[in-house]
């Protein structure tokens, strides 16, 4: 019962129609994700370790697994 | 019919200590034990007995392959919400329990992010030296030294082994435009010399071989580890570690969605009109990861070529197929396998399309995007250190400083079920049992395992309960019991009559 369920809502062209409507992002979604990047970019340099270059090279791992 | 595609992920974060001794081990042993000590207030050891990760399977070990070595004498801990945590080689490592989709599994892998970030503040608190730990969900530290993020598959037996690797090689190749974190630079001689700004995946480039039994030297691309925690007769563990540690939830969910599918497909022997044989894997996962166009054409076996995306498109409709005609039972409840294709087919579509659309879905897309944001700003090259910092930051889990979570990507998983799944176990596998046991009996659960419990009732010997099918043990199979148990005495008595 189940499964006649799931394929009726997994039928292909429902599907290409929700990408085609979703992806490509709207002017609105576009502009909101400027304004926070830029936000952010505004903020980083206090979020940003003091001194980028040695912060790099102090990052040292051991390999894992 | 495939099997429920059971599935988890174990990540070995980066730990980095300021002011003080930065032994990686005695870090990682030391945020464990805060962790254990003063959150959790109990501490239940792992259990060894089960463990062969030198068995091979492909059923026998290579001359000169080296077995991983299983050190018993580091910190281990198993918690309440089934997961197990401890100190792996040289990092903390976290492994979710035994989730039933991917969804669940995006869920309690966002669980572990908080353990470890509430590991940090009590292990901060705890040394009272001035010494601060700080922990990365990342894989490498841009010097050549990487570190993994494992997935695990529940497989069955019956499936040929070569019949895994053949059909899901093509996938953990071309599936990186997804799944990558995103890195500026590159740390091995894999690029012919030449100069690369910034990559898609932080894995690609540690990879050598295309099948192996190692995972810190030469690493293959399919790993035979073969230790299935389960009935070895029935069930198979499929241990993938080709990819990358994800902060991002869209991408955390396609990596285990996108794979728990393929593999369904190659255990009910699906096959397109296309062979996705890549002439050499090895090389087009480094070509895919350097590839921001996904143009380069990859060479296959056939003699013909193909793109990641082309790759993509091919086993996505190939799922869908499978999914109209079998269902999606094996993806688990809930509509996870729907929501998997759907967000595959729009993931796929935005790549092709705008990639850049997808900064709010994918890692080393956001990552991508501040990095140039920040470029254009500043006017700064690719070898600008403060882009290595950005890159290395992004990954920070302390909440003051993560660039992550100063992003607003999309959510999957509200914040109250992350919360509960850092002490509760998911529901539909034998982690409930393992999670319901170590809540109820703390002290009576003197160790465990995946597969197994052992108990302490005060009275000689020990008193071990097998779990050996991951999907027994659920809510549904044991509540009752556990319920009508007011003892682990109880317990044990109703279990064995």
């Amino acid at each position: 019962m189940a499964e006649r369920e799931l394929k009726k809502k997994s039928t292909g062209t429902d599907h290409a129609k929700e990408s085609v409507e979703e992806v490509p992002a709207t002017s609105d979604k576009g502009e909101k994700l400027k304004a926070e990047l830029d936000d952010l970019l505004d903020e980083i340099d206090e979020v940003l370790e003091d001194n980028a270059e040695e912060f790099v090279r102090n990052y040292v791992q051991k390999g894992g697994e | 019919m495939a099997i429920p595609k059971v599935c988890g992920i174990e990540t070995e974060y980066g730990i980095h200590v300021e002011n003080g001794d930065p032994n990686p081990i005695a870090a990682s042993s030391v945020l464990i034990n805060a962790y254990a000590q003063d959150i959790v207030r109990q501490q239940t050891g792992w259990d060894f007995e089960d463990e062969s990760p030198g068995n091979d399977a492909r059923g026998y070990a290579r001359e000169g392959s080296m077995p991983p070595e299983v050190e018993t004498h580091l910190l281990n801990t198993v918690l309440t919400n089934g997961a197990r945590f401890y100190v792996d080689h040289a990092h903390p490592e976290f492994s979710t329990p035994e989730c039933a989709n991917a969804l669940e599994c995006v869920r309690y892998d966002r669980a572990g992010e908080q353990i470890l970030i509430r590991s940090m503040v009590a292990a901060n608190s705890a040394v009272p030296d001035g010494r601060r730990f700080i922990v990365y969900k990342n894989n490498s530290d841009g010097k050549g030294n990487s570190y993994g993020t494992h997935e695990n598959y529940l497989m069955d037996r019956a499936t040929p082994f070569d019949r895994i690797v053949h059909g899901i090689t093509p996938h953990f190749v071309a599936r990186q435009i997804f799944t990558g974190a995103g890195k500026v630079g590159s740390e091995t001689p894999t690029h012919d010399g030449r100069q690369v700004d910034f990559q898609i995946t932080q894995r690609a480039e540690f990879f050598e071989e295309r099948v192996g039994l190692e995972t810190t030297l030469k690493r293959p691309i399919i790993n035979t580890r073969d230790e299935p925690h389960a009935d070895p007769h029935r069930y198979r563990r499929l241990h993938v570690i080709v990819g990358d540690a994800n902060l991002a939830e869209v991408a955390s969910l396609l990596k285990v969605g996108t794979t728990s599918l393929v593999l369904a497909m190659i255990e009910d022997d699906i096959t397109g009109d296309r062979d996705l044989d890549l002439a050499d894997p090895v090389r087009a996962m480094h070509q895919v990861s350097l590839d921001r166009t996904f143009s380069h054409a990859l060479e296959m076996s056939d003699g013909t070529t193909a793109t990641a995306l082309e790759i993509q498109w091919e086993l996505f409709s190939l799922a869908r197929k499978y999914a109209e005609d079998r269902g999606l039972e094996c993806m688990g409840e809930e509509g996870v396998g729907e929501e998997v294709l759907r967000r595959w087919e729009m993931v796929l579509h935005g790549l092709e399309t705008d990639p850049m659309s997808l900064a709010r879905q994918l890692d080393w897309v956001a990552k991508l995007r501040l990095l140039e944001a920040y470029r254009e700003r500043h006017g700064c090259g690719w070898d600008d250190h403060r882009l290595a910092a950005m890159d290395l930051q992004y990954h920070d889990l302390r909440p003051e400083r993560s660039l992550f979570a100063r992003l607003d990507t999309e959510k999957l998983i509200d914040e109250q079920s992350v919360i509960s799944a850092i002490t509760e176990p998911p529901r539909n596998t034998r982690a409930w049992f393992r999670g319901q046991c170590l809540t109820k009996w703390p002290a009576e659960v003197v160790t465990a395992n995946w597969d197994s419990l052992v108990f302490d009732l005060g009275t000689d010997p020990l008193r071990r309960v097998p779990m050996m099918d991951p999907l027994r043990g659920t809510a549904d199979h044991v509540d009752e019991l556990l319920q009508q148990s007011a003892t682990p005495s109880e317990l044990l008595d109703r279990l064995s009559s």
